[in-house]
């Protein structure tokens, strides 16, 4: 049997974690419904799964990464041209440590952001269904189901309040 | 800190997104106008590049003058950007929503636009590439045996504020994908198509502003180091100089990123009002906003008016004869007029303003007060670069002074509408106000009894 999305839009959070739950009820698995909203709910508003991730690991990745480059970068730099200037060492500190500052912190970032698009599922190819009512207030609950759950998931939506319901063209 | 009334999510888009989905009459007759003045300061660059560096009113020993304060200045105004909205965004501060972005997109300009500086700064701007020291392949001035300091704190500068703008640009991107999927949802034809791509197929499922939120607080986290350090790394360029007395100071690290936020919060709060102004976003950045910044500034102010002294103080503590000349110079030579419109301008008009709560709340007041804050700090700059120089040095006979050329202040002129022209051109692309961030306040909105009173009141999460 092919699976089909089903979308219901909801006015309120209320409604929409009413959906939810009447849906785990139906025993649709938690893994197979989503909320769609325009702005951050508290974390288990709709009483859906908790989201673990793992980004913290990335901007740790990207320091070590930059500063090491940064390391090489300036020692290396200072060692292709020996000049002794004003009686100071060669390999002298206090500049090293100022630009392997800058490219820690700029390699921590920037792994930070590839953190963040990679964790978030993005880019994403193809929207799938959804509705761009989401983006004016409403609340979608997004589910994946067998095509012959359908009629029932729509029965669901209808009884929490959906005040419209999204199936694919 | 919720005196507004209630916004629905429909009405936020309307509202916020009005800067994009409509052009108002007056937008391309002002862009057109700071357009053409941004033009003749790129002729006058390009007039200077020509005909050489004796178009400028530098000269032996003044050699640092309009482009570089304007330089120190322009990166001054970009920290309170990132400053405010990541130290807001640490806090949970409620008031930070219509804040954020606009500070967040000053930053950027403020620091193109300073970047900007140095190079013109050069006389040749193509030689820039010798500083890219840090290339391999681009040895140049080694293979010409000009050898060159690597050490110097010249070359810590452009790693510092390169890595502040890259972090900048990627902050401001981030915060603004949840945006472009609104503009996706609300625009057609190529717009439709620049904007899905933006949005790289956001739907504003859980995770994805759970990583929104957890992104918010630890880019937060991490770009206030660099905050930091970039303004005390321009302090440096400065303060590791021991020829000029007045710059080898080890207080002007801390004394520099303090004025920089003071500056910079200062032109936060203009441009806020300005945008309250244009797009007539009074239910958005209300007087509660301007009276929290400009008591944040009170404080600000204050800390920076305590090292301005410090760093006064400490110098003429040590008698020494050339450090006492140039603050003679400062205070009671030919720049003492200056000092005292610098005093007053960053220090004395605006405290005074912000201690009166009406003051606070009076627009109009309020960015005379954040103009003067500019000016004095300008001034602050250009007080601290040009007297140390025109100082005669030790073993040197240079005695001189320095006067400004038109083409420089036309030059100076022009960055201040280039910053200007580029803000007003991008609130046509993107929303100055987060509208993810505003509903999120919408949502988490409420009223609490108390005794006989209803309080507006907000929910937060930990």
């Amino acid at each position: 049997m092919a699976i089909r999305p089903i979308l219901g839009l909801f006015e309120t959070a209320d409604q929409a974690a009413d959906a939810g739950d009447a849906l785990k009820e139906a025993d649709v698995s938690p893994d197979d419904i989503d909320f769609m909203t325009d702005a951050p709910y508290p974390e288990g508003a709709f009483g859906e799964r908790e989201e673990r991730h793992r980004l913290y690991v990335f901007p740790l990745c990207g320091a070590l990464i930059g500063l090491t480059v940064g390391i090489l970068l300036t020692t290396m730099t200072q060692m292709a041209y020996p000049l002794v200037q004003g009686g100071k060492p060669i390999l002298s500190l206090p500049p090293m440590a100022v630009v392997t500052y800058e490219s820690t912190m700029l390699t921590a970032i920037i792994f930070t952001i590839i953190g963040i698009v990679f964790e978030s599922r993005l880019p994403r190819m193809k929207m799938g269904l959804y509705d761009t009512r989401i983006t004016e207030g409403l609340i979608g609950v997004l589910v994946n189901v067998e095509e012959d759950r359908l009629p029932n998931i729509s029965e669901i939506f209808s009884g929490a309040g959906a005040i419209d319901i999204v199936r694919e063209s | 800190m919720q005196e507004g009334r209630p916004l629905s999510a429909t009405q936020v888009n309307r509202d916020l997104l009005r800067s994009i989905l409509e052009t108002p009459k007056w937008f391309w007759t002002v862009v057109g106008i700071l357009g053409f003045i941004v033009l003749i300061a790129f002729a006058a660059a390009g007039l200077m590049v020509n005909h050489g560096m004796g178009l400028t009113g530098m000269n032996r020993p003044v050699m640092w003058g309009f482009f570089i304060t304007n330089f120190v200045f322009w990166i001054g105004i970009s920290h309170a950007g990132v400053m405010l909205s990541a130290i807001l965004r640490l806090s949970k501060a409620e008031w930070r929503r219509p804040a954020t972005r606009a500070a967040e997109v000053l930053t950027v300009f403020s620091l193109m636009t300073a970047m900007m500086m140095p190079v013109i700064h050069t006389g040749r701007p193509w030689r820039v590439v010798y500083w890219i020291y840090t290339l391999p392949f681009v040895p140049y001035d080694y293979a010409r045996g000009i050898w060159p300091n690597i050490r110097s704190p010249l070359v810590w500068d452009p790693s510092a504020v390169y890595t502040y703008l890259t972090s900048s640009i990627l902050f401001v991107l981030v915060a603004l994908i949840p945006d472009f999927a609104v503009l996706r949802d609300r625009t057609t034809g190529m717009q439709h198509t620049i904007y899905s791509i933006l949005a790289m197929g956001w739907r504003g499922n859980p995770r994805q502003w759970k990583l929104q939120i957890v992104a918010g607080i630890l880019l937060s986290a991490l770009i206030l180091p660099v905050f930091v350090s970039v303004h005390s790394i321009v302090s440096w360029d400065f303060g590791m100089a021991v020829a000029v007395k007045s710059w080898h100071s080890t207080i002007f690290a801390p004394y520099f990123v303090v004025g920089a936020v003071h500056s910079g919060v200062s032109a936060v709060a203009f441009v806020m009002i300005i945008l309250r102004y244009i797009y007539g976003w009074q239910d958005y950045i209300r007087h509660e906003h301007i009276d929290a910044l400009a008591r944040l500034l009170v404080v600000v102010a204050t800390a920076w008016f305590y090292f301005f002294v410090m760093e006064v103080i400490f110098g003429i503590y040590g008698r020494e004869a050339d450090e006492l000349a140039v603050r003679t110079l400062q205070f009671a030579g030919g720049y003492k007029i200056w000092m005292i419109i610098f005093i007053v301008t960053t220090y004395f008009i605006p405290v005074t303003i912000w201690l009166s709560r009406s003051a606070r709340r009076n627009l109009w007041i309020m960015s005379f007060a954040c103009i003067s804050v500019n000016i004095g700090m300008w001034l602050e700059r250009f007080l601290i670069i040009v007297p140390g120089l025109a100082q005669k040095a030790v073993l040197s006979f240079s005695w001189g002074t320095y006067r400004p050329s038109p083409i420089e202040i036309t030059i100076v002129f022009g960055t201040f509408a280039m910053v200007s022209v580029l803000m007003l051109l991008f609130s046509r692309v993107i929303p100055l106000i987060p509208l993810y961030d505003m509903k999120e306040g919408e949502i988490l909105r409420t009223e609490v009894k108390i005794g006989r009173r209803i309080v507006p009141a907000v929910v937060r999460e930990d």
